[in-house]
């Protein structure tokens, strides 16, 4: 086994990889864009509100960010899953609405499936199809032998719940019971007996769907003995890309209060001044700081195929989370009245944060499970 | 009987009979429309009817305002608004719409306003038929309120006002604002001045007011613009300059620090078409129990249950605290608690709504509209609402320099 490098992979094509993302984000969504453009209607007040620019997208795929962690034999970049944690990182701090993140969650179940059909998926991903998981249950448990799709002769029948961006997705991955175990499958999402019934959801940044199958057809991607390994494997990486993503939208409300606490005058002082202020925004900024690093480790290891990617991944997703949720928090509340309203851009940060905090499990169902890797189960 | 009823003093005990007995019999029953969470979100004209219509009744029961004088629209009894309360809240009344009125503004104008201005004002404030709205807040004075813009200049027997007021809660609806302004340029604390101002009237006449957006969705809230508005001088409380003195009166009923306890009627579930009710532990104790987890429900999992009754146990201290405070030998400092029951119950309250997010999981992200949201979505729309409360009425970094300074008599920061 190689040693891990002490830069976690972020050599300089990585980091170039890093800045050129800082600098397309801020050319070409501003927060002031994306706010108009998600928030313009009063309230989120149709399901499926996930307003997008899909010419952003092609111009992503151009640059060739949903290739990056796809291997260069299947038409990929087939840089370390680092560089596609910095993406990830830097879409999160634009709040940005795209297929991304998904397609990412996507390429590394992909990676996990041998075969014909994967690779074919792959180099799809490579030339700009958007494709999202369809692995989770009414219930919100994306245990694959949970799932509430199946799979007869060929065709799903069932349902699928909370698919992140389905409305931007062409294609599907779902998980399926047959006799013999869950496989995973790919659609279309245009294909007939696909119903997809948009969610009315608080963050502004993503649309949500369920996703009903009547006799839909599919290709088969993992067998029904090999899709819960599958996906079981390519779970640290899908935990790490969101778990980017939040470190991101963290640094962004962090700079935002921290800047509006430099500018903001109460009692003839900017209000950092004040200790109330300035201590808790310095607790946000080491927060930021643990689920940061605890990132670029988790895809660290996950590149160097450790033993430790699993427990460094839910560490990563748990910390993560709890930073979410406590920079969103602070954010509106030292931003005062200003920060309470649909104007101000601070929400927007803060329903993607408390939606990524959730999403593929919380940081207590993660802390639940490293108790039982770390400590041992209880007996 | 409770402990509360136990220490009832004989009046009170023959009101409380008296509460019971009418609650019984004329609990207004289920609303015709939906209603938000609270009367800061009322944004529905038939939802405020209603719950004026329910104030309107309970007042005249003598249910609200019953500790304040006869010839002020009151009940003329000794201490009795707590237990009104307390039945109102025990029956699951609606909640009433005019609390910036009775919480805020009647308090104040009944220690600093003249004896007509009461005799005009305070009934139909009581009754609900007359909405009130507060108008401190301007965008360069929120947490620093003594840093009003908005000018009074005298003109005759008239005042002529101007200015920008920002986060004005149910202006949209109300009659009367209680208005704070500057009348003094040279004296920050002591040029200001204190009036009750009829807006509704002046509306396209010297009162613009502007909704606001909340980051939930909802309105609630506004912006009030004054361009040469004239008010009347017998509508200034107290003496030009003594504004600040008198906002504190305002402030302190405001943060549930006041002498007179504020009218209070609330508890009620929603029906079940329209969610749940968010505020309490029981209600998130009973989402535990409909959320499946693992084949069993949240409320199994020991992670849940330890979040559970740690919110528990924070309601009860409140709730007793709240108690003990009612006991001048039980209390070192007579402010002591009472300036904690803002910042503590808000605080409590957006932790609580916090955890429904551990609970529903992924289905936290469903909002308020989706079918399959739990509990309507009702419970991340509380918990984005509760930052409202936790700024609003002086935010909660401003309330603790007040408690370490008033309480602990720590140095002042400002
Ligand atoms: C839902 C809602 C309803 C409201 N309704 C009304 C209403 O009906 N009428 C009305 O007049 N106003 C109303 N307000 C306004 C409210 O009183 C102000 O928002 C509040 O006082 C804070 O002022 P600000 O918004 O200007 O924030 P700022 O004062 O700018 O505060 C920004 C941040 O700085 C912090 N800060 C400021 N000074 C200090 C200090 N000295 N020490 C430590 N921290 C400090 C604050 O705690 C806050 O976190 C409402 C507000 C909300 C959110």
């Amino acid at each position: 086994m190689e040693k891990q490098p002490k830069n976690f992979g972020f050599g300089e094509e990585e980091a170039m990889v890093k800045s050129s993302a800082r600098k397309f984000f801020s050319d070409n969504c501003p927060i002031e864009k994306i706010h108009s453009q998600v928030a313009n209607q009063e309230k989120n007040s149709s399901p499926g509100n996930g307003n997008w620019d899909r010419r952003l997208w092609e111009k992503m795929v151009e640059m060739g960010w949903p290739s990056l962690n796809v291997a260069e034999s299947s038409g990929g970049v087939g840089m370390p899953l680092c560089a596609a944690v910095a993406i990830a990182e830097e879409a999160g701090r634009a709040a940005v609405p795209s297929p991304l993140i998904p397609t990412f969650c996507s390429s590394f179940v992909l990676n996990q499936c041998p075969g014909q059909a994967a690779e074919e998926a792959l180099n799809q991903i490579t030339q700009g199809t958007a494709v999202s998981l369809g692995i989770t249950n009414s219930k919100g448990s994306s245990d694959p032998s949970q799932t509430e799709t199946e799979i007869k002769g060929n065709k799903l029948y069932g349902a699928t719940y909370y698919v992140q961006d389905a409305q931007k997705a062409e294609k599907i991955i779902v998980s399926a019971k047959g006799s013999s175990g869950t496989g995973l499958y790919l659609l279309d999402t245009q294909s007939k007996g696909v119903q997809i019934i948009p969610d009315l959801i608080v963050d502004l940044t993503r649309d949500q769907a369920h996703i009903i199958f009547d006799g839909a057809p599919c290709i088969e991607l993992a067998k029904q003995t090999d899709g819960a390994a599958a996906l079981s494997a390519a779970l640290p990486a899908m935990l790490t890309i969101v778990s980017a993503d939040m470190v991101g939208a963290g640094e962004w409300l962090l700079q935002t209060t921290a800047e509006y606490a430099k500018t903001r005058v109460q009692f003839d002082h900017p209000i950092g001044f004040f200790q109330a202020i300035k201590h808790p925004l310095v607790n946000v900024m080491i927060e930021i700081d643990k689920a940061k690093s605890l990132t670029y480790n988790a895809a660290c290891s996950i590149d160097f195929k450790e033993d430790s990617a699993e427990v460094n991944a839910r560490m990563a997703k748990a910390q993560a989370s709890e930073m979410a949720v406590f920079s969103a928090s602070r954010a509106v509340q030292f931003h005062g009245g200003i920060g309470f309203t649909w104007e101000c851009f601070v929400h927007i940060f803060f329903k993607r944060q408390m939606h990524n905090q959730v999403l593929y499990g919380d940081a207590k169902h993660h802390r639940r499970i490293l108790s039982d890797l770390c400590i041992g189960q209880i007996n | 009987m409770s402990g509360n009823e136990k220490q009832d003093t004989a009046e009170q005990s023959t009101f409380r009979a008296y509460c019971k007995d009418w609650l019984e019999k004329n609990h207004p029953g289920e609303p015709p429309v939906n209603l938000p969470l609270g009367a800061l979100e009322l944004s529905d004209i038939d939802a405020l009817e209603w719950l004026q219509a329910w104030q309107k009744s309970a007042y005249e029961a003598g249910l609200i305002g019953c500790d304040y004088p006869k010839e002020y629209g009151g009940g003329a009894l000794d201490d009795c608004q707590h237990i009104a309360n307390q039945e109102m809240q025990r029956y699951k009344t609606p909640y009433l719409p005019n609390i910036i009125g009775m919480g805020m503004a009647a308090p104040t104008i009944l220690f600093h306003g003249q004896e007509d201005i009461k005799k005009e004002l305070l009934p139909k404030l009581l009754s609900g038929e007359e909405i009130w709205c507060q108008g401190f807040s301007e965008p360069g004075a929120g947490s620093d309120l003594a840093n009003q813009q908005t000018t009074a200049v005298r003109d005759g027997d008239n005042w002529i006002i101007n200015g920008h007021k920002i986060w004005t809660s149910l202006a949209h609806f109300a009659k009367w604002m209680i208005l704070l302004c500057r009348t003094d340029k040279a004296d920050k604390y002591n040029g200001l001045s204190y009036f009750v101002v009829p807006i509704k009237e002046a509306i396209g006449k010297g009162v613009t007011v502007k909704p606001l957006i909340k980051m939930t969705g909802e309105t609630g809230f506004n912006e009030v613009i004054f361009d040469n508005l004239l008010v009347n001088d017998k509508y200034r409380l107290d003496e030009v300059g003594a504004g600040w003195k008198v906002a504190m009166t305002t402030l302190v009923h405001e943060r549930g620090a006041g002498l007179v306890v504020t009218p209070a009627s609330g508890g009620m579930e929603p029906k079940e078409d329209q969610g749940a009710q968010t505020q309490s532990v029981r209600a998130l104790i009973d989402l535990a129990k409909k959320m499946p987890r693992n084949g069993k429900t949240a409320a199994d999992d020991p992670l849940i249950r330890d979040e559970l009754i740690k919110m528990m146990i924070r309601y009860e201290g409140f709730i007793q605290n709240q108690r003990r405070s009612r006991i001048t030998e039980l209390t070192d400092h007579p402010m002591r608690i009472p300036l904690q029951t803002k910042l503590v119950g808000t605080e409590m309250a957006q932790d609580l709504q916090k955890i429904s997010y551990d609970i529903e999981g992924p289905a936290s992200s469903l909002y308020v509209g989706d079918k399959n949201a739990p509990a309507k979505g009702q419970w991340p729309l509380a918990y984005m609402n509760s930052f409202g409360v936790t700024i609003a009425a002086g935010t909660n970094e401003v309330q603790r320099n007040i408690l370490g300074e008033r309480v602990l008599g720590l140095p002042k920061s400002k």
